[in-house]
């Protein structure tokens, strides 16, 4: 990937997103960082000293965001949120600050390097925690926080440090001193996780409530859009077919067929059974042919590979009846009984002779008849010049399935 | 061979063939009432029909529907399922009990299983889609006018699955359950035939056909089937 110049924004202090003077939210724009982990930054440099004044300084020397008029102002009620927010930020940060100038008071003094280490370190963590995308920390949330052997490591790791802390506290003859000062430190320390806690699940709550509703929305919209247009267009394509009277029926029946299953009908799983399976082998043919038919099932039931079977063998009736018959409409039903399923194709076409077809051309025998037979079902052909056609098949259903 | 498209269209010993006039036995013209909220679609019917039907009247809504056909008393009224105002079972609620005689024709754009039984079960003697053509149309009417059932394939379907075969003993064995023949013409309707092919192939006659017809409209309606309020449950029907 090669690296683009972009254009970096100017260091401003920022009007909004701010807790102070907006200098921390402005020098992360501008480096392009996580306002946090710039705020995290300036605090830990703030406790050995230094960070104040640098933060007087910026707050001094550089001007504040000029009024762009773009972003619009937040409405009311989001303007409390953020306010509300940012207090309960402001205070996070506060007693963050306190327990590590205490911290660094007890332990020693600021220019400890072991202390330095640790809280660097603890930074890095939240950053590198700040920066991860959503799902990289659904991966460490889950793989740290629900399994038992985790829990179990994480039990274990507690441990160890608190053995190694005492210990090395033991070793340097500082464990009896030190003892208030660690019952006070851990004190502050559950101090702090109180008043961030609820922050930071507040946040991931909304960030989920809002991820959900993105979602949703997205859906019902693409779905809306695809319909109307998709209506729009078969309109647009009747009026200028409009000379050819079949064309447009099919395309109103296609049109038709797909708003109602919408409209009226609870969405199936095509793959799985066979009465919506059915219906979406016919659905094709008439797309394709332009002959209407109309599909009737009682009861349903999962596929298994006779039935797979005899829909091939069923659209290769309807498609011979919708190419051969003449026939307005076709009638298909399927009746699924306890022991077997039934398919019917019908039609009041031309009907042909049977005892006329060649022996050797594929179509009727080998497509229908010898597939049913294949998979252990039978077809009949009931035909008759004139009198149209019925193709009847019948599968016995495999004994898992039933 | 001379076959009408719309199965169910041949009438009891009399023969509607093409180009025949559509009437009664003693030779009148039915008198419709047409409700649907569909303005449109409600002057396209009347232009298809034309001459073979007598429109007395139209409405858009439950109430007015109510009080049109109060006053006009139809031989037949055309209902489209889904009213403004609680539908067309609302419809026959209101005016089946005080003008039995008249024949209620459902019509809808759906064919979804909670529109069709639910109409049958409250009283309409047939169901019809409207994408029928104008003759279909006219011959459907004809025939519920006459007093007779019109059973579409997919109407038969849907009372072939809920009188489904079960092992739970019927509440009332004569309501609750198809009989084998009654069965047998169901099935033949779904598969498309129309009333004199299944008599045809039943080596009955279409009289019969006709009985049997009539008998499952009557069970649809009247049953009180385990299987069938569940069945109708599930689909909220009731």
């Amino acid at each position: 990937m090669t690296a683009t110049r972009e254009e970096t924004p100017r260091l401003y202090r920022r009007r909004d997103d701010r807790l102070l003077g907006g200098v921390c939210s402005g020098l992360a724009r501008h480096l392009g960082i996580d306002p946090v982990v710039a705020r995290l930054a300036l605090l830990a440099l703030a406790v050995g000293g230094v960070g104040l004044a640098v933060y007087i300084a910026l707050m001094l020397v550089v001007p504040v965001e000029p009024e762009t008029g773009e972003g619009a102002s937040p409405t009311g009620e989001e303007s409390v949120r953020r306010k509300g927010r940012d207090i309960s930020q402001m205070l996070a940060y506060v007693a963050l600050a306190t327990g590590l100038g205490l911290l660094f008071l007890l332990f020693g003094g600021v220019l400890d390097p072991l202390l330095w280490f640790l809280v660097f370190g603890a930074l890095g963590g939240t950053i590198l925690w700040q920066q991860a995308n959503p799902a990289e920390r659904d991966e460490w949330v889950a793989s740290t926080a629900l399994r038992g052997k985790a829990w179990l490591r994480t039990g274990v790791g507690i441990l160890l440090v608190i053995v190694g802390v005492i210990g090395f506290l033991a070793f340097q003859q500082q464990l009896h001193e030190a003892r208030a000062g660690l019952t006070f430190a851990l004190t502050l320390l559950a101090g702090i996780a109180l008043i961030v806690a609820p922050w930071i699940v507040g946040l991931v709550r909304e960030r989920d409530r809002e991820r959900r509703e993105r979602i949703r929305n997205q859906e019902r919209a693409e779905l809306a859009a695809h319909i109307h247009d998709s209506v729009l267009h078969t309109l647009t394509l009747i009026q200028r077919r409009a000379d050819d009277p079949r064309e447009v029926q099919r395309l109103a029946r296609v049109q038709e067929r797909a708003l109602r299953s919408w409209l009226y009908q609870r969405r199936t799983d095509t793959e799985t059974t066979v009465s919506p399976a059915l219906e979406r082998v016919a659905a094709e043919v008439e797309e394709t042919h332009g002959v209407p038919i109309e599909v009737v099932s009682v009861g349903d039931c999962p596929l298994d590979e006779g039935l797979h079977a005899t829909l091939q063998a069923a659209r290769e009736a309807m498609v011979n009846a919708a190419k051969y018959a003449g026939a307005d409409t076709i009638s298909v039903f399927c009746e699924v009984e306890p022991e077997e399923v039934l398919v019917f194709v019908r039609d009041r076409g031309a009907g042909f002779d049977l005892n006329a077809v060649p022996a050797d051309r594929m179509g009727v025998r080998g497509s229908i008849i010898g597939r049913m037979e294949r998979h252990g079902g039978q077809a009949r052909i009931r035909t008759a010049p004139g009198e149209g056609t019925e193709v009847q098949l019948r599968m016995p259903r495999s004994p898992a399935a039933r | 061979m001379p076959d009408a498209g719309f199965p169910g269209t041949e009438g009891a010993g009399r023969v509607h063939g093409v180009g025949e006039e559509n009437t009664f036995a003693n030779g009148r013209v039915p008198r419709v009432v047409i409700v649907d909220d569909h303005r449109l679609f409600r002057s396209g019917v009347r232009g298809e029909l034309g001459d073979a039907v007598e429109v007395v009247g139209e409405a858009g809504d439950v109430d007015s529907a109510v009080r049109v056909i109060s006053e006009q008393r139809p031989d037949l009224v055309l209902l489209d399922v889904h009213l403004p105002g609680g539908g067309g079972v609302e419809v026959l609620r209101r005016v089946l009990p005080k003008h039995p005689e008249i024949r209620f024709l459902a019509l809808s754009v759906s064919d979804a299983a909670e529109d069709v039984i639910g109409v049958v079960r409250g009283g309409a003697r047939g169901y019809v889609t409207k994408t029928i053509s104008g003759k279909e149309l006219a011959d459907a009417i004809v025939r519920v006018a006459d007093g007779d059932a019109v059973f579409s394939p997919r109407l038969a379907g849907f009372v072939l699955d809920a009188f489904a075969a079960t092992d739970a003993p019927p509440v009332d064995p004569e309501l609750d359950r198809l009989t084998q023949r009654e069965r047998e013409v169901l099935r033949l309707i779904a598969r498309g035939y129309a009333y004199k092919e299944v008599a045809r192939e039943l080596f009955i006659s279409v009289k019969t056909v006709e009985t049997h017809v009539s008998s499952v409209l009557r069970k649809l309606q009247l049953s009180n089937r385990h299987e069938l309020s569940r069945w109708a449950t599930a689909r909220k029907l009731v």
